[in-house]
């Protein structure tokens, strides 16, 4: 009776890619600045909206700092509120 | 003193002499309440990510102002009350930075690229963790494809060995 290999293991096994560390650790991190869209953009999605950490693997802190600065920036016409 | 960031934006009729001058009006109402601007920049005429007040461009100005908060509240006040600031925003921060701010460096290195017109940047990077994005037909054809052949060449190998 030939053996049933499975060749991928069940599918059960969580999606567990390694843990991504947060760009914004250490000293050479970039601040967070309201002023910087180009930094900014790269946390918008296409549609503009504020991507997750969990997508971008940003720490909680510094993602609140992220947010502030992304809605400082709509405010001031830097980055768009919604794109179409 | 307290350290304060202002940037507002003044209207796209002004000249940029004009928004120099109303730049000069808030300085001096600082300078009046015992305030004073370290540092002023002017951004020149922006682009608006959407129109504000009918206007779809801006000339921004940005101080770095070391003073009282009541000189500021005096300066807020005035800038409400301006026709011709569409919006302000002033934060008040820990310490002043040294130098050109990003606004600045970016637009230096690069050089102006030019008005992009009505247009707005459309040109926005994909992010960078999600994969390119593909048209839903060919990404029906291709990835299943490989698939389909790369299992094929799997399974042949290990049949045999069960077999003999």
């Amino acid at each position: 009776m030939s053996t049933l290999s499975i060749s991928r293991p069940a599918v059960r096994r969580p999606f567990m890619r390694r843990r991504k560390s947060c760009q914004f650790a250490g000293k050479s991190a970039p601040q967070i600045d309201y002023k910087d869209i180009k930094l900014l953009q790269r946390f918008i999605s296409e549609r503009g909206k504020i991507v997750p950490s969990r997508i971008t693997a940003v720490s909680a802190k510094k993602q609140r700092l992220l947010s502030k600065a992304i809605k400082r920036a709509r405010f001031m016409a830097l980055i768009p509120y919604l794109l179409a | 003193m307290s350290y304060y960031e202002c940037v507002f934006i003044a209207r796209q009729e002004l000249s940029t002499t004009q928004a120099e001058q109303l730049a000069d009006q808030m300085a001096e109402i600082l300078a009046n309440n015992g305030g004073e601007v370290k540092m002023r920049e002017y951004w020149g005429l922006k682009n608006l990510a959407y129109r504000i007040k009918k206007n779809r461009k801006g000339h921004y100005t940005m101080f770095n102002i070391d003073a009282p908060s009541d000189a500021v509240i005096e300066m807020e006040r005035n800038m409400g009350l301006s026709e011709d600031v569409l919006r302000h925003l002033t934060i008040r921060m820990d310490e002043l930075p040294e130098g050109p701010s990003i606004m600045m460096q970016a637009k230096s290195d690069r050089g102006d690229r030019g008005d992009r017109g009505d247009r707005g940047d459309r040109g926005r990077r994909p992010d960078r963790d999600r994969p390119p994005r593909v048209d839903r037909d060919d990404q029906a054809d291709g990835p299943r494809a490989e698939r389909a052949t790369e299992a094929k060449p799997d399974d042949a190998p290990k049949a045999e060995p069960d077999a003999s």
